[in-house]
Parts: structure tokens; C-alpha cells; sequence
């Protein structure tokens, strides 16, 4: 085949049976070869694997092709049966159970069918399947062998020493060195999407908000622009600023957290002493701001609730000044500090290759050479108005991680200023008419950066304007099964290090 | 290094003043503290934080009482990495039926005295979690609650009051004593 005739995205969708109201991008219902065709482009690394999701009778799939064009394609799943996306690209493999354990849909052919976020404890199973099945057994999780001679396993969690969400590793270790890793997760399960079905947009809104609360901005932002997207609603510019300004803060206030606290896991408490007072900065510069420390509830759909006023303005205006005259001696004692160096510099290497074919997001992705970010590409406003660079570095450890963070708080801070001078006045809130559905379900989608990667939303809106559908998928998602490629061959005693560099979700992975 | 060090010392203390305990809270604590109780332990109080099934918002502003604004420390508060040093356990989230067994093993892996603080909204009652398959819906069905802190997430200066009030509320007076 030339590479002329290669399919692209477009012309696949074009092809099928395509969904009226699905907006941004295209939907179509497809036959099961083209699904496999799909699949080809994405085992062969053409193209990009964004979610996977089930419905009671069938599964949907959002990719991204080489041109970064988005699609969804779906297909009727006969007799709850599908043939596997992750037998040939493994990056759907977690996503498959999560759909087998919520709707029952069995992937033919998935090499890996223990369940993942069913536990054996809900009382009944595949909660969300049009009738849902009688409890399952809790049978004991059958972890991945490793053999060899003188393998020691460790048995890390649920319950962590810090003050850390809940999940569960497993360590095979040759003495210090660490054979096999494998996360088991599920344990923060919420059942977001089970109580996402039926309920209204206002309560709905507060469940995104909620699904993973380091990244409530982001969450809130991608489920108010996928219901926007679905009702044609234009929320008013300042409210576009205002989101932007709300998303910077947060992404700031996170990745100076995460500064720190990796220099924390080297034992370099200095930094994360001087960090976590920026950090504490961003977030009272916030409530004082927009009324809440982490801007929880602050974006909904058709707007944002409330207004910035000079008071608020101010106090992010001298924010940016105090870290723009701190920061840069933080950045200076990281890079001349040679045992913390010692500690970064080639622990817990991520490959190019993986993060291209995981199409990792955030700074995992962006430290291990995959240029992407959602806000510069499909891209959203006001971004296409503002002056930002994306850093991207290739060697993949932790110490690009950290300097991947450090180069994203001076766009961040960049970015803070350019909106504080360009906000436009106005109102900040339209209203989200709760009937535009009457004439049949429509759908919508957004794919939004957070602070660790791209969130995306998909959801469709049926009769009376509450939800039917909502899957929010997390770009922990696509972040956990690295990580356990990347502490490979490390030490034990690297794996906080490590897994900070990362700090994937739980809850959001989990929901 | 050594400038941001002689920094430190040049700077005012960036430390927040103790907060005032609210009423409503002491005498939630009265009730689950005893005078016996508090001579045992003085002024200290370890911490074990549980979470079952949170955002993670709860666990960013316990994460906050450790910066140099509440300095946790100086109250004698102190996060400990095992349930066995614990005297307080800390839990947030709706507590999901995934976590409750974890969650249950750990509060009885802590000797007595203990007490247990239910973080956040969903901690008492699951909040707008509540009636999913996936949750239980409130730390209290699974173990004993002495003192909620209300707020989604609560901040920390919130937190630090309830904690304070933990320690000084009883001061003096009778309450229930936690077998």
C-alpha cells in the first residue's frame, strides 16, 4: 500500500453511517470491518488511541489520526460481543475491562480478561448494562508471574504511608531491582458515570467537577464544553477568558505542587518547602479571586458563575510577580544541586516509543518527545489568541518531567498576564436551555488540557435535557501502564520518585 | 542554596496565626473526648490519613496543613505513615465499597485511644455520590465517627480548627469515653 492510499479519519467516517447531532467532530456507526481497519491504524502507530467506552449494546472508540484530526467511531456490539482493540494495541487493553465490568461487553479475543474496576464488593455486576447481573464473586486478583531466581514480591496498598489516594502495586523485585511492576486500581471507584445517567446538566456539572479534584477546573471545563458543543450554546467571551485564566492558575498551582513534592522523594525538603508556599500562594490568590481555593463549581455549562473583579484581578496580578521573582531561584538551586541531580537524571526513563504509541498526554508524553497538546492542537479558545510554546525534550526521566513542569509555570505565568490584559467585558453567563434536546438526543464532545494531560468528555443529552451518556476519561488512562514500563530496572527506593514524576489520577482513572 | 537559606532568616514567618476553634466543634469533641484520654496523650495527636474514595480535593488541603502557612507540626499534630502509631484517623471520601474492608482493617489496626475524623462532604454522608452501586455513602456505616469537618474540600485553616478542637475541646470537661 503507497502511503497515498493510507485511510484517513475522515474519509472512514464519511463512509458510514454517520450521527446527525454529534459535534465538534464526526460520528458514525461502523461495520465491523471498518472497525478493523481502525484498529490496523492504530497497532501500525498511524494513529492515535483518545478513549474507549461502552453503552448497554455498544462501544465506541475516539481517535485521532496523523493529519490530528478526531473521529468516534461506533459499533453495535451483537449479543454484547466485539472483537478487541487491545489484543492488537495494548493501550485499549484497561479500558476494554473497565467496559467489560460496567456494561458486560466482552471483547473477543482480549487477552487479559481479569475485571478491573469490579472488585467482587457492589453487590451486583455490570451495573450498567441494561440488566444488570447478580453479584460477582470476589474472587482473588490473579497477578502477572515473573520468574525467576531469588524474585522477591512487595505488596504496596491500598492503604499508602502518605497522604495518598488509593490503589494497590505490586512489586517483583530482584533485590533492589525492581522485575515487574503491576498496578491493580479501582479502588476510589465512585460509579461517576452510573450517576452521570438521567441526572440534570446543573448535577451533572458537579460530578465532572468532581471526578478528579486536583483537576476540577479542567474537569469542569471539558464537561461544560462538551454540553456547549452538543446544545450549540456560545458562552460570552469574558467567560471564555475567565476559563482560560481559571485553567492556568490551576495547572500552575499543580505543577509547582508537583515540583516540590518530587524533591521531596529525593529528600531535598528545601524545595519542596519553598514549592508548596508558591503553590499556597496560587490557590489563596484564587479564592480571593473566583471564591474557592481549588475554583471548584466556578465553570458551567453556558459560562462561569460569578465575575472577576479588580480586587480578584489584582491579587493575580501580584502572583505572577511574587513567583516570577521566587521561582527562578528554585529552578537555579534545582539544576546546581548535584545529589538531587544524581536522584532525576536517568531514573525511571519512558521511552519515545511508548509514549508515542500510549499517545500519553501532559508531561509524561511532552518529556518522552510526543509534541501534543490540546490546547495548541484540535486547540480551543482563547488559545488561538494567545502566545504560548509547548516543551517538548526527549529523554523521558524523571528529571525531564520536572523540567517539563518548570518550562509549562513560566508559559503558564506568561499566559496568566497576556489574559488579566486582554479580558474582555461583558456578561459571563448564558443560559443552557434545558429543552434544546426536544427534538431528539444530541451529542457532544471536548477534549481539554489539564495540568497532566488532555481530559476528554463525550456525552449525549436526551429527552427533558438531562444527561443519557457521559464517559470522562482521564488522561491517567493512558499515563498508569507507563509507568510500570518506566521503573523497570530501577530500584525499589525509586519507585516514590518515580511514580511523583508521573502522579497519575486515581480517581480519575478509577471514577 | 545558602542565599535562599539567609533569606528564611531575613523574611518575616510566613505562619498563620492559630485559628479560633469554633463552639459548635469543641462540643462535638466534648462529647467524644475524656479528660483520661487527653492526659494519656498530652499535646500531641498522630495522624492516619485513610482515603476511601475521594476526589483527591480532601487530600490537597491536608497536604496544604504541612506548608510553611499551618506548619501542622507546631500544634503537635503529625501525619504517621502506620495505622499502629495512630491515634486519629483521618478519612475522606464516600467511602466505595472497594475501600471499605481497607478502610476497616486499618481503623482496627490502630491501638487504643483512637478517634476518627470524617473529612469532607462525602465522608458524612457520601455527598452527591451518595446512592451510586459503587459506594457505601458515609465513613460512620463502616466505622465510628467522632468529629466531622464539613466543606468540599474543607481548607485547611477549617481542618487545623477540628484538629485543635480535637486536642483543647474536652479540656475539663466529661464526655464519652471511645472504648
Amino acid at each position: 500500500m503507497t502511503r497515498k492510499n493510507l485511510p484517513a479519519l475522515a474519509d472512514l467516517i464519511e463512509a458510514a453511517r454517520r450521527i446527525e447531532y454529534h459535534l465538534p467532530w464526526p460520528r458514525a456507526v461502523v461495520a465491523p470491518q471498518v472497525w478493523n481497519l481502525a484498529v490496523e491504524q492504530l497497532a501500525k502507530g498511524r494513529w492515535s488511541l483518545l478513549g474507549l467506552w461502552g453503552e448497554p449494546d455498544k462501544v465506541h472508540m475516539a481517535l485521532l489520526d496523523e493529519a490530528l484530526d478526531i473521529g468516534v467511531i461506533s459499533l453495535d456490539c451483537r449479543g454484547g460481543r466485539y472483537p478487541s482493540v487491545g489484543q492488537y494495541h495494548p493501550p485499549a487493553l484497561r479500558l476494554e475491562r473497565a467496559a467489560a465490568d460496567l456494561f458486560g461487553l466482552a471483547p473477543q479475543g482480549l487477552p487479559d480478561t481479569r475485571r478491573w474496576l469490579d472488585h467482587g464488593q457492589w453487590g451486583i455486576s455490570h451495573p450498567l448494562a441494561a440488566q444488570p447481573g447478580g453479584p460477582a464473586a470476589a474472587a482473588s486478583y490473579r497477578f502477572l508471574a515473573a520468574e525467576g531466581e531469588s524474585l522477591h514480591q512487595i505488596a504496596v496498598g491500598p492503604v499508602h504511608a502518605g497522604i495518598i489516594e488509593p490503589g494497590h502495586f505490586r512489586f517483583t523485585a530482584g533485590g533492589e531491582t525492581v522485575v515487574r511492576l503491576e498496578e491493580r486500581l479501582g479502588y476510589a471507584h465512585k460509579g461517576i458515570e452510573g450517576l452521570m445517567a438521567g441526572a440534570s446538566l446543573d448535577r451533572a456539572a458537579k460530578l465532572a467537577g468532581r471526578t478528579s479534584g486536583d483537576s476540577t477546573v479542567a474537569y469542569s471545563l471539558a464537561f461544560a464544553r462538551a454540553v456547549e458543543a452538543a446544545l450549540g450554546v456560545a458562552p460570552p467571551p469574558r467567560a471564555i477568558w475567565l476559563r482560560a485564566l481559571m485553567a492556568e492558575l490551576e495547572r500552575l498551582a499543580n505543577h509547582l505542587g508537583d515540583i516540590g513534592a518530587i524533591c521531596n522523594d529525593a529528600a531535598f525538603a528545601i524545595m519542596h518547602a519553598h514549592c508548596g508556599v508558591l503553590r499556597e500562594r496560587v490557590l489563596r490568590a484564587a479564592d480571593a479571586a473566583f471564591g474557592h481555593r481549588l475554583m471548584r463549581d466556578r465553570i458551567v455549562p453556558g459560562g462561569v458563575t460569578g465575575d472577576l473583579d479588580e480586587a480578584g484581578a489584582n491579587a493575580i496580578r501580584s502572583l505572577v510577580a511574587e513567583i516570577r521573582q521566587r521561582f527562578p531561584h528554585l529552578v537555579e538551586l534545582y539544576d546546581n544541586t548535584a545529589s538531587l541531580q544524581d536522584r532525576t537524571v536517568a531514573t525511571g526513563r519512558l521511552k519515545v516509543e511508548l509514549a508515542r504509541q500510549y499517545a500519553a498526554g501532559g508531561y509524561v508524553g511532552r518529556a518522552s518527545g510526543r509534541d501534543f497538546d490540546a490546547r495548541r492542537a484540535p486547540g480551543y479558545a482563547p488559545y488561538d489568541e494567545l502566545a504560548f510554546d509547548v516543551p517538548v525534550l526527549q529523554e523521558g526521566d524523571v528529571n525531564a518531567r520536572v523540567w517539563i513542569r518548570v518550562r509549562e509555570v513560566e508559559q503558564s505565568l506568561s499566559l496568566v498576564e497576556q489574559i488579566l490584559g486582554r479580558l474582555p467585558a461583558g456578561p459571563t453567563l448564558v443560559e443552557v436551555a434545558a429543552d434544546g434536546a426536544a427534538d431528539g438526543p444530541r451529542e457532544g464532545m471536548a477534549l481539554v488540557e489539564g495540568f497532566r494531560g488532555d481530559i476528554l468528555v463525550w456525552l449525549r443529552i436526551g429527552e427533558g435535557g438531562t444527561i443519557e451518556r457521559c464517559h470522562l476519561r482521564d488522561p491517567s488512562w493512558f499515563q498508569w501502564p507507563l509507568l510500570e514500563a518506566a521503573i523497570e530496572g530501577n530500584i525499589v527506593a525509586d519507585f516514590p520518585i518515580c511514580n511523583k514524576s508521573f502522579n497519575c489520577s486515581y480517581s480519575g482513572h478509577d471514577l | 542554596m545558602r542565599k535562599l537559606l539567609f533569606e528564611s532568616l531575613i523574611r518575616p514567618p510566613l505562619t498563620e496565626r492559630p485559628p479560633q476553634v469554633s463552639d459548635a466543634a469543641v462540643d462535638e469533641l466534648a462529647r467524644a473526648l475524656d479528660g483520661a484520654a487527653r492526659k494519656r496523650l498530652g499535646r500531641s495527636l498522630s495522624i492516619r490519613a485513610v482515603d476511601a474514595g475521594s476526589c483527591n480535593g480532601c487530600e490537597l488541603e491536608m497536604h496544604a496543613l504541612n506548608n510553611a502557612f499551618y506548619d501542622i507540626e507546631r500544634f503537635g499534630f503529625r501525619f504517621v505513615a502506620s495505622p499502629r502509631h495512630a491515634d486519629v484517623l483521618m478519612v475522606t471520601g464516600p467511602v466505595t465499597k472497594n475501600m471499605r474492608e481497607a478502610l476497616k482493617r486499618t481503623f482496627d489496626a490502630m491501638p487504643n485511644p483512637k478517634w476518627v475524623v470524617a473529612l469532607g462532604g462525602c465522608a458524612k454522608d457520601g455527598g452527591c455520590f451518595a446512592g451510586s452501586y459503587a459506594v457505601v455513602g458515609g465513613v460512620s456505616d463502616v466505622v465510628p465517627v467522632d468529629l466531622h469537618i464539613p466543606g468540599c474540600p474543607p481548607p485547611p485553616i477549617d481542618i487545623l480548627k477540628g484538629l485543635i478542637a480535637l486536642l483543647d475541646g474536652a479540656n475539663g470537661r466529661g464526655g464519652a469515653s471511645v472504648s
